[in-house]
């Protein structure tokens, strides 16, 4: 049985864990000094040697993005970090900068002396103001006690961290999108070549890394590979926090080791609510294809979901019982997309237009079997067409409610329309419960 | 293939396209590959002038490298050919064509089945592609997008957003290659819709390229919508005769009459561009101000018309023995011009012949003749110029594709611009360039720089002197760009008045017994002769009889110049009444562009040829009239066509002999006064080409004087005021602008509404006074 490993958040029921003090009495900004001691090419190479790999969904390995900066290129260097949390389900960064803000800003310092970033941006999504306040005191706190600004502990490293506030865009969690619109465009993703590494933020070598991978930096510098390292599967090393969410007992964050399974996951947090099953979820939020009981006991690490076909993703684990409509579900998610398609190519723009309208008729009971067909050729002509990686997300949850329930499908239309009480499904519910 | 990659030496590399080999330069793109070997990828944002996309996504094909495929279909329009890559097109590839049809049923779910009633129906890129690469029945039973219809987003260019495809091509063309980044795209998904921001509207003098460019109906001009169907229209091959710049452009007519104007495509000049003058100032061709009979003065003071027969009699008796000189205006085809240099020689004896309706001087006319004639600047010289000097020259306003060009290799590698103007235009930031003040400032000029010198530095004496100069300090290369279409031409045909036909002086025997035998005649006159100024100032005080003009506007001269010409015999060949028509004793009606063949040299001295649309016209051009009235008066010129024309002025050649010299001039004191008042033309103002066209002057930018922050402080004036400005012959009153530029100067327009500074103030630069109102 794998056991919980809190790092980040190991201090969330302190009622102060947000501060400096809390954060440094629960062993912060030791790293920092350790990091500033050693070149910035060394620091690369022992993040790259821990195996930590990106936690904001695609798991690309943190070292190796660092690496790819050009260095002595008389450039500026930028770090920049996506906050811009907003995929459905997915709800880790929120509570982690409102909790545990300066393992973010001690992860940066460290970040941005390895890349020789002298500016450093954090891109936060703008609903969600109580985190961004919380997360610019942090900030102020941290110029405050000289950890940000010139010669940050003397060591001759001058760092300036600037917080901003997005308008409300999923798309700008896509890192050539959130460039855009930090640089003050509208945010739509950008053609590549040139990658971020070369040309990235005002044209200049930029890494864009996740709030998690940023903040795991201080623990894995403070305690060193053979720590970090002992946790984990093979290719999937650390620990990691999974979001559960949905028709649980006890919904939120549960920090474990990579590999951890939603069986055990649910048995450490009181599993499913009360008199019900597991009838689907997700394994990293709504865009990777969703998962029935049958996968209850696959590793949750990389390369295990990814065999079982989804993705990690951003570890949001999304529980539905057996009273959601599965139709339903996939409509939901849908019109999600199709809000947020930025509109700069076809298959995108176009294609969840029509999805919408499609599932629709569908949830409704009007539609036929060979408008599964259809639904499924639109998907094909959506997945890998569009021009960033929207659009795949998009289809997602549709190809995948397809294959696992069909029958559901087919139901709504021999039903004459959706034969679920949408009241059940509803967490307020308590009469079936 | 544009022309700068075809003067680098190419590296090269070789892919294999549908089986098929091909071998392109470094950096190709895989759909421009494709079409070197006929293979047609379909496309919508793609374009070859704008940088990649990839946002249609109607391009994918398959792609491998070195034995690796790709796992998915890859945008053919943003990626280069590399070595060893296997390129499958929707020929070859199920993959891509399955992707290429998903992505053409996805464009069509949301644009309307409005073909029957779009103008680009019948010449549309969707519809081409829909036939060729779509589906016969849509698959699609739900609701289509719909918007408001149309929307206005300038005067002149309409948008229908539910034809909108998305993909860019208007929006990039504005920013990368106008530089008025005027139209975005605003909202997103299906909503995503191409708009201006507020009440700012897309008033660019670029705009009509992007009604040109939009693969749907989505933009259309104001001045053509629903006025015609592409298969009624006859095109006809056309060179603009707007301006200098030399644009290749198309004329669409039905019936005979010009309905539109695209811009044509030539590399090596205007590449697909044109600028909204070009395109849509073709009214006046169908004004009911045209002369459509030739027309006599009659004893009661008023015109009437008359018979061909009886109009060049008229003229000819008018005419003979008489002391005349020939105002040519700057507007006269290269064939045209040569019949009026010709008919000045040999039908009335006299050099005293001028194209410059304009302000001119004694500098120039040795300038045109001694240098001017023999440059070779091209705009491939501009393409690789290490830096770009303008002199007395506005580009934007006064030569818009010389702009386009120069700010294309600003945009593209940050080449350093710098101008002598009193204030950033515009264009001039546009250019990023540097404002100086001497030309002393200008520092690192190598023989790979360039001097563009405008028409309007005949204005400053020696301007033409010092820009010669610098240019021979330097080697940098040297160009005179005027403004108007026909002056490069008419100096080539030698109608000024130290100029015979190619280059020839007047002042060297050798060069007048070339065109002596050239045209059958025992002697030419051997003084050079007047220039505009001296021949009005000659009508005026008697020493001339008689005058024959092509198309001149006097106040463009001076503010008397037609009060010079009331005593006097006129002869007038114009397209329209005009003012000098309202005093002319015998007006004679000619073709105007679409109406003739002919051709006009641009600043490159290059032939931009035109061919006739209006077989059927009664209007004749200008030279064969002159050949008709050189009959008349027992001179003949025997110039019965154009072509005729072209080929004597072709067998002439050019003038190889000794040089004329230049004098150089020192520059003038400058003017002692409490204010200095410059101006030039904008692009879009009062000329007379322009007439009739309101949804275009509806785009030309409002009169402001332009003065700077300590003048407007001193003078208690804000933006929100306006001043008047007077000069010893009268006034205008303009709303003022506040710029950056020096205390003692004042800017405005020079024909503009409400500020036509040679008609009201006398001169197109002089000492004012300025004062609140």
């Amino acid at each position: 049985m794998t056991k919980l490993t809190p790092v980040l958040s190991k201090n969330w029921n302190d009622a102060d864990s947000f501060t400096i003090a809390n954060y440094k009495k629960h062993g912060g900004y030791k790293a920092l000094p350790k990091a500033l001691s050693q070149t910035p090419d060394e620091v690369i190479a022992l993040i790259k040697e821990s195996g930590l790999r990106g936690r904001g969904g695609a798991g690309f390995p943190t070292g190796s993005k660092w690496g790819f900066i050009p260095q002595g290129d008389n450039k500026a260097h930028y770090l920049v970090v996506n906050a811009d949390e907003s995929e459905p389900g997915t709800c880790k960064d929120m509570p982690l900068l409102l909790a545990n803000p300066h393992s973010l800003v001690e992860g940066i310092i460290i970040g941005s002396y390895a890349i020789r970033a002298n500016h450093a941006f954090i891109y936060i999504r703008g609903e969600v103001v109580h985190v961004v306040r919380r997360l610019q005191q942090a900030i102020d706190d941290a110029y405050a006690a000289g950890l940000l600004g010139k010669n940050i502990l003397n060591s001759g490293f001058d760092l300036e961290v600037t917080l901003h506030a997005g308008a409300g865009a999923y798309i700008c969690g896509e890192e050539t999108a959130l460039l855009d619109s930090l640089e003050g465009f509208r945010g739509q993703p950008r053609l590549r070549p040139p990658f971020p590494a070369i040309a990235g933020l005002y044209a200049m070598p930029t890494v864009v890394n996740n709030v998690e991978s940023i903040a795991s930096v201080p623990a894995i510098i403070d305690n060193g590979n053979e720590w970090f390292q002992a946790m984990g599967t093979e290719k999937s090393k650390g620990f990691t926090l999974y979001s559960l969410s949905g028709h649980v007992s006890n919904p939120g964050q549960f920090e474990a080791p990579l590999g951890i399974t939603l069986r055990e996951i649910l048995e450490l947090s009181g599993g499913m609510r009360p008199g019900h099953q597991l009838k689907f979820w997700t394994p990293g939020g709504s865009s990777t294809p969703i998962f029935t009981a049958e996968h209850l006991d696959v590793p949750l690490d990389y390369e295990a979901v990814s065999a079982a076909g989804s993705m990690l993703g951003t570890k949001a684990l999304q529980v539905f019982d057996e009273t959601t409509c599965v139709v339903r579900a996939a409509l939901r998610w849908s019109e999600f997309y199709k809000h947020e398609s930025c509109g700069k190519c076809t298959p995108c723009r176009e294609g969840t237009w029509w999805l919408v309208q499609m599932l629709e008729d569908l949830e409704a009971g009007r539609g036929t079997e060979a408008d599964l067909d259809k639904l499924l050729d639109l998907c094909d002509n959506i997945a890998g067409r569009s021009f960033c990686a929207l659009a795949d997300g998009a289809v997602a949850p549709i190809i995948s409610t397809l294959k696992y329930f069909r029958s559901e499908y087919i139901l709504h239309q021999t039903n004459g329309g959706c034969p679920f009480d949408p009241i059940a499904s509803t967490l307020f519910e308590t009469a079936g419960a | 293939m544009t022309p700068e990659q075809a003067v680098v030496a190419v590296e090269t590399v070789t892919a294999i396209i549908d089986g098929l080999e091909v071998t392109v330069p470094k950096g190709t793109l895989i759909i421009r590959a494709a079409e070197q070997l006929g293979v047609e990828i379909p496309r919508f944002c793609d374009h070859p002038l704008l940088a990649p996309a990839g946002a249609c996504r109607q391009c994918l094909v398959d792609v491998e490298i070195n034995g690796r495929a790709f796992p998915k279909p890859q945008a053919s329009c943003t990626m280069p050919v590399e070595n060893g890559m296997v390129v499958k097109t929707q020929l070859t590839s199920e993959v891509a064509a399955k992707a290429q049809a998903g992505i053409m049923e996805f464009l069509l779910i949301n644009h309307p089945l409005d073909c029957p009633v779009c103008d680009k129906g019948g010449e549309c890129p969707l519809q081409n592609q829909a036939m060729s690469a779509g589906r016969t029945e849509t698959r699609f039973e739900g609701e289509k997008r719909t918007f408001e219809k149309p929307i206005n987003i300038s005067s002149q260019v309409l948008l229908d957003r539910e034809r909108c495809v998305l993909c860019a091509r208007c929006t990039r063309f504005s920013e990368e290659i106008a530089g008025d980044p005027f139209i975005t795209l605003n909202e997103r998904g299906a909503l995503q819709q191409v708009g201006i921001y507020e009440d700012q509207p897309f008033e660019s003098y670029y705009s009509g390229n992007t009604v040109q460019i939009c693969p749907v109906g989505a933009l259309t001009g104001a001045s053509y919508r629903f006025r015609a169907r592409p298969f009624d229209l006859v095109s006809i091959n056309s060179a603009c005769e707007h301006c200098a710049s030399g644009c290749d452009l198309r004329t669409d007519m039905r019936r005979g009459k010009t309905l539109r104007r695209l811009a044509g495509d030539d590399p090596k000049v205007n590449q697909e561009w044109n600028c909204d003058k070009g395109r849509w100032a073709f009214k006046y061709l169908t004004s009911r101000e045209r002369v459509s009979t030739p027309m006599i003065r009659g004893a009661d003071g008023e015109l009437h018309e008359a018979s061909w027969p009886e109009a060049i009699s008229a003229a000819a008796k008018g005419l003979v023995s008489k002391r005349t000189a020939v105002l040519v205006g700057g507007r006269a085809t290269v064939e045209d011009a040569y019949g009026y240099s010709k008919f000045a020689r040999v039908a009335l004896g006299t050099n005293d012949i001028d194209f410059r309706a304009r302000a001119h001087s004694e500098e120039e006319s040795e300038f045109l003749a001694a240098v001017a004639i023999d440059l070779k600047t091209t705009y491939a010289d501009i393409d690789t110029a290490d830096q770009v000097v303008l002199l007395s020259f506005e580009p934007e306003e006064e030569s818009p594709i010389v702009f386009l060009r120069i700010h294309r290799q600003v945009r593209r590698r940050g080449m350093s611009v710098s101008t002598d103007a009193p204030l950033a235009s515009r264009g001039s930031k546009k250019l990023k360039a540097e404002l100086i003040t001497s030309l002393t400032q200008i520092n690192g000029l190598t023989s790979n720089s360039v001097i563009l010198v405008g028409e309007r530095a005949a204005e400053t004496q020696g301007a033409l002197s010092a820009a010669l100069e610098l240019s021979e300090s330097t080697g940098a290369k040297l160009a005179w760009i005027p403004r108007r279409a026909g002056e490069r031409g008419a100096l080539q045909a030698g109608a000024i008045g130290n100029l015979l036909p190619g280059g020839r002086p007047v002042s060297d025997s050798a060069a007048r017994v070339d065109i002596q035998t050239a045209w059958g005649i025992s002697n030419l006159p051997t003084v050079d002769g007047r220039s505009t100024s001296e021949i009005l100032h000659g009508l005026g005080d008697g020493s001339l009889d008689a005058v024959v003009i092509g198309a001149v506007d006097p106040f463009d001269i001076s503010a008397d110049a037609l009060n010079q010409l009331l005593n006097t015999f006129v002869v007038s060949l114009e397209i329209s009444h005009s003012a000098i028509t309202a005093i002319a004793d015998v007006v004679l009606p000619v073709a105007a562009v679409v109406e003739k063949s002919g051709s006009f040299l641009d600043w490159q001295a290059s032939a931009r040829a035109f061919e006739k649309g209006v077989e059927d016209a009664q209007m004749r051009s200008d030279v064969r009239i002159l050949s008709m009235l050189a009959d008349e008066l027992a001179a003949p010129i025997n110039l019965p066509s154009v072509a005729a024309t072209a080929r004597e002025i072709e067998s002439l050649g050019k003038w190889d002999g000794a040089k004329p010299t230049f004098a150089k001039r020192s520059a003038s004191a400058a003017l002692q006064g409490e204010m200095t008042l410059v101006s030039w033309r904008l692009l879009l103002d009062l000329g007379t080409l322009q007439m009739g066209e309101a949804n275009l002057a509806g785009t030309a930018k409002h009169a402001r004087a332009h003065i700077s922050a300590g003048r407007a402080a001193q003078l208690g004036v804000t933006e929100s005021d306006s001043v008047r400005i007077t000069s010893e012959l009268g006034s205008i009153e303009l709303p003022v602008s506040i710029y950056a530029m020096a205390d003692h100067l004042i800017w405005v327009p020079r024909n503009s509404e409400n500020s036509q500074v040679i008609p009201s103030l006398g001169f197109t630069s002089g000492a004012v006074k300025v004062a609140k109102i």
